[in-house]
Formats: C-alpha cells, sequence, structure tokens
C-alpha cells in the first residue's frame, strides 16, 4: 500500500472532462506516490473552501482515484452537495489540496477465480483503475466481467471510464432496464467461482454482499462515508464490523471483505 | 521559541487537542520517519482514556457545520488496561523517536475512578503529565463534572494526590462561569488548565422536503447516533478568545488555549490572551501537518 506523504500538498487542476452528469477531474501530482487501486484522497479547492451553501464546504471530501495515469491523478465527481459541487466547478489552473493515498485497496483474485467488477453511479470510480491494473499487471487472467448501474443516461456516461461493461439503467434508457445486482445473480448463477470487487450506493453493497454470502463468493466491497479527517483521526467514519465494534472506513477500508460486515449500513454522511 | 510549561521544556508552544490525532493510524498513513521529521506537536495529548474500553457512539458521528464540524464520537479507547497493556508502547516509542513528551487524557464518571486511572498511568515512566476531561456527568447528579466550581474542585482536591506529574484540568465551555471552574481547577490543586472543549451542538436529520408549515412533523429525529454533539472549527475562535481571557484574568497557573486555531495568527491571539500553550485541533483533520506549518510560523 502506498503510503501518503505527511501533510496534505497543493496540486494544480490540469483538466475537467465532462461525462454526463460527471466531471472527471484532473490534476497532475508529480511527487505523489501512485496510488494502489481502491485508495482514495481527501480533496479541497484551494480557493473558495467555504462561504457556500450554510457557508460550507469546511473539511475535505474524500474521493476514490479513478485513475492514475504518468503523474496525474484523476477523481469522478457527481455534484450532491456544497463540497463536491465546489470541486466540479474546478478549471483547469486553479489548485486544488490533495492529502492521499489513503486506505486499503482491491486485492487480486486468488485460487483461479474470475473478476467480477461491479459499480454504481459514481462508484464506479475506483473499479476503472482496478481494471487498468488487471489489465496491465494481470494480463493472462481472463478478462473481467463489467457490470455498471446508473439511474439515467446521462449518469450512464460515466461507462466509458471502463472496457467491455454490461450497462443497467432505472429507467432503461441506456442498456438494460434493470438493477445491476440483477445481473450478478445471472453470472453468478451461471458460474459462482468468481470473485467480487463492488463499489456504489449502501442498498447496492448490502444487495452484493447478500448475494454472494449466499454462494460463498468472496467479496471486496469499497465503502463510503462521511470523513473528517481520512487517516484514522476523528474516528467519525465508522462502520458496525460483524461480531461488535466498528471498522474505520479510512483505515480498516475503503476496501472491506464483506465477511467482515454484518450488513452494509446507510452512508454515514450528510449530503457532501 | 522554546517554553517552559509546567516544568517540562518545551521545542515550541504547538500541541494537539485531545482526540484529534491517532498516533499510531497516522504513522500507518505516512510512515514513521516522515511524521517525525516534522512532527507538528512539541507534546503529544493522547485520546481520553477511559477505566473500561467503549466502542464509541453509533453513527452518524460526524455533522459539517457553518464553518465548523459537529461530532458525537463517544470517546472510543480500549480502556485502561488496553491502552497501558497495547497502546503506550507504541505511542511512547514513537514519541521518543519524535522527541514529544506525553500527556495523557484520562476521564472518569467519580474522582475514585479517576484517582484509580491516574494511579495506574503514574507508574508509567513514558507519561510525562496528565490532562483531565471534566466533561463527563457526574454519576449522582447528572451534572456535568466540570461545569459546577464546587464539584471540580472537590473532585480536583481529591484525585491530585493521585500522581506527582503535572495535572492539566480540561474546563468545559458548556458552563455559566467558566472563570469560575478554572479557579476551583487551580484552588484543586490543578498545575494549568485548558480550553475550550467543543461546545454542545445538535443537527436535525433532514426532514421530508417542501412541506408546508402546518403539515411539518415535529418529530424529526436527531442527525447525530449520539444526538447531541461538539461544536469545534473556526466557528467557535472567537468564543475560545473570550474564554481564555477570562480565564487568564482570574487565575495564575497557565493555560493551553484552543478553539478553531488554523494559522499562526490565531495562535498568537490565544497567546496574547494569556495562554502559554496553544492546540491545534480540528485543523489536524484538514491538514495533519498543521502545527507544524503553525509552529514555523510562530518560531
Amino acid at each position: 500500500m502506498a503510503l501518503a506523504p505527511f501533510g496534505r500538498r497543493l496540486l494544480r487542476v490540469s483538466g475537467v472532462d465532462e461525462l454526463g452528469a460527471y466531471r472527471l477531474l484532473r490534476a497532475g501530482d508529480p511527487d505523489g506516490p501512485a496510488p494502489a487501486p481502491g485508495q482514495f484522497a481527501m480533496l479541497a479547492a484551494a480557493e473558495r473552501w467555504g462561504g457556500g451553501e450554510d457557508e460550507r464546504p469546511y473539511l475535505p471530501r474524500a474521493c476514490s482515484y479513478a485513475r492514475w495515469r504518468d503523474g496525474e491523478a484523476h477523481f469522478l465527481l457527481e455534484d450532491v452537495g456544497p463540497g463536491t459541487r465546489r470541486l466540479c466547478e474546478l478549471r483547469p489552473g486553479e489548485s486544488l489540496w490533495v492529502l492521499g493515498p489513503l486506505g486499503t485497496r482491491f486485492n487480486a483474485p486468488a485460487d483461479g477465480r474470475r473478476a467480477i467488477l461491479l459499480g454504481g453511479g459514481v462508484g464506479i470510480a475506483p473499479l476503472a483503475i482496478w481494471q487498468d491494473t488487471l489489465l496491465e499487471e494481470l494480463p493472462s487472467a481472463s478478462p473481467a466481467t463489467v457490470l455498471l448501474g446508473f439511474r439515467d443516461a446521462s449518469r450512464a456516461a460515466g461507462a466509458e471510464l471502463l472496457r467491455d461493461p454490461q450497462i443497467t439503467t432505472d429507467d432503461g434508457s441506456v442498456g438494460q432496464r434493470a438493477l445491476v445486482t440483477e445481473l450478478l445473480a445471472a453470472e453468478l448463477t451461471r458460474d459462482s467461482h468468481a470473485v467480487l470487487y463492488a463499489c456504489g450506493p449502501a442498498p447496492m453493497l448490502e444487495a452484493v454482499r447478500v448475494l454472494c454470502a449466499e454462494r460463498a463468493v468472496p467479496a471486496q466491497l469499497a465503502l463510503e462515508s462521511g470523513m473528517a479527517c481520512g487517516f484514522g483521526a476523528c474516528y467519525g467514519c465508522v462502520v458496525p464490523r460483524r461480531g461488535g465494534g466498528f471498522l474505520r472506513v479510512c483505515v480498516d477500508g475503503p476496501v472491506v471483505d464483506a465477511a467482515e460486515l454484518e450488513r452494509v449500513d446507510q452512508h454515514a454522511g450528510a449530503p457532501a | 521559541m522554546s517554553v517552559s510549561f509546567c516544568g517540562l521544556e518545551l521545542a515550541h508552544p504547538v500541541i494537539n487537542a485531545s482526540g484529534t490525532f491517532d498516533l499510531l493510524a497516522a504513522r500507518d498513513a505516512f510512515g514513521a520517519s516522515a511524521l517525525c521529521a516534522e512532527f507538528p506537536f512539541a507534546a503529544f495529548v493522547s485520546k481520553t482514556i477511559t477505566l473500561q474500553p467503549r466502542v464509541g457512539n453509533p453513527p452518524p458521528r460526524l455533522f459539517e457545520a457553518p464553518a465548523g464540524l459537529i461530532n458525537s464520537i463517544g470517546l472510543p479507547n480500549k480502556g485502561l488496561e488496553g491502552y497501558l497493556t497495547h497502546e503506550l508502547p507504541g505511542i511512547a516509542a514513537l514519541l521518543g523517536e519524535c522527541r514529544s513528551p506525553l500527556i495523557t487524557n484520562v476521564m472518569g464518571s467519580t474522582a475514585g475512578e479517576i484517582a484509580l486511572l491516574l494511579e495506574r498511568c503514574d507508574e508509567r515512566e513514558e507519561i510525562a503529565a496528565f490532562e483531565l476531561n471534566v466533561s463527563c456527568p457526574n454519576v449522582e447528579t447528572g451534572l456535568d463534572i466540570g461545569a459546577d466550581p464546587v464539584a471540580l474542585e472537590r473532585v480536583v482536591r481529591t484525585v491530585r494526590t493521585a500522581t506527582r506529574k503535572p495535572l492539566i484540568v480540561k474546563l468545559t465551555p458548556n458552563a455559566a462561569d467558566v472563570a469560575a471552574c478554572a479557579r476551583a481547577a487551580e484552588f484543586g490543586g490543578a498545575d494549568a488548565v485548558s480550553l475550550i472543549n467543543t461546545l454542545r451542538a445538535m443537527a436535525l436529520a433532514p426532514g421530508p422536503p417542501d412541506l408546508a408549515f402546518a403539515a411539518r412533523s415535529t418529530a424529526r429525529a436527531a442527525w447525530l447516533g449520539g444526538r447531541t454533539g461538539g461544536l469545534s472549527g473556526p466557528a467557535i475562535r472567537t468564543v475560545a478568545l473570550a474564554q481564555v481571557a477570562a480565564v487568564a484574568a482570574s487565575i495564575s497557573i497557565p493555560i493551553v488555549g484552543m478553539g478553531g486555531v488554523q494559522r499562526a495568527n490565531h495562535a498568537r491571539d490565544l497567546l496574547d490572551a494569556g495562554a502559554t500553550l496553544i492546540a491545534v485541533g480540528t485543523e489536524n483533520f484538514r491538514d495533519p501537518a498543521a502545527g507544524a506549518r503553525i509552529a514555523r510560523a510562530l518560531a
């Protein structure tokens, strides 16, 4: 796992690409270590971070690395609150505070299992960097199955971050009109010698956890939670651990073995 | 800008607020050598240790407030024995490398409990001083020990004999007369006081959108799992300054000032108002190296 440099660092935004309802924020990070797939960073705009709706944002926002290309970090954003809105408004040349890479990573399939990557909405981000890594480092492994679910066509535009995806939308405007977990159930019925890599809304992850537990399929889930710090200091981002107590999503996750969870809780965070 | 504080010689006046920096987690995230190369704190204050282990409050534990943060973490910790056995050796080794003395923060709901915590910790040479968290309800009255000057003086006097090491009393800002509480701590035998702790605060869970006022339910739930929490960050900076100034005018023991410090000029304000040390709290969450930046700018 890559260690983060101590202290936040100032990066320059090199580009912002429009992917339907999403923005792909790109920032040059010449001194930053390459993130491991699944890791995240804490992001804050250097200027005008605060003074928005309800005098927010104040805290940085946790965001998974979507890609790492030649010293450039990519983050996938959706405007869901004052922090993500400000990040979406960044323009090339503006400055961004970054602390990271932080947290745990996705681990390669074992026992000859095939990889299934399943993502929902903006949660497809860490699966993109994981697919890049699988293609580069494990070219001998059979190509991963990629299942992506979105609310509508404007969000399904994010699917271009991944290669050969099967797509579902809630309104049927792109791909199949279905829940992405219905595709997963069919995949696992066909061949359950697989390992699941999933990221997305909590109800989707909970459905994935149940489907995999029923079939004894190992699953690595990338969780989301409202965070203040991202490096284990605040104890604010916890989720219940199976058998009692809590996991800190920032340091025990964001990628956790589904077996560590009794259930996937609703995200513990206000619109960020 | 070295500072003498309760017999400790410190390299600069910047320390951390209890519970805002997890040393072992920071070592794992950033590496020990990078952390020690510019360790932010001239002394390190542990999170609050209680007699029994605590898992902390149910989530949600955070709410982003206007220019601040409300937390209801609930003081999760491994308990006294877990701390002494499993955490203290690692913390002390790292602090030795970083040349920063350890101040252990403790909390108990009775004087007897606090005395036991102090006695057991006092035996450990890795610990240089104590901070006493008195923002804990008295088991008999339900009032925070630290909010009642009479109870506070009695508790501090009782536990004072449990250790010869410096004892800092961390005052609660949720009191009618904070200066009176500071005097009570001094009369009870405290070597220093620290303030301010977080201000009690609350947020409600989102209600149904766009309902007419009359149709709104009055039964909206609290957002935080612990119902109320503590407000910190820039939102409380001016409150902290007023309380530090009031306390400084009332006592003669040293003060650790904290509340909303983000930059050196905020630290300087607290020092000018009468603090000997300042603590960085919530700003550590936004930038773990904030304390180092502030200490450099103060030098």
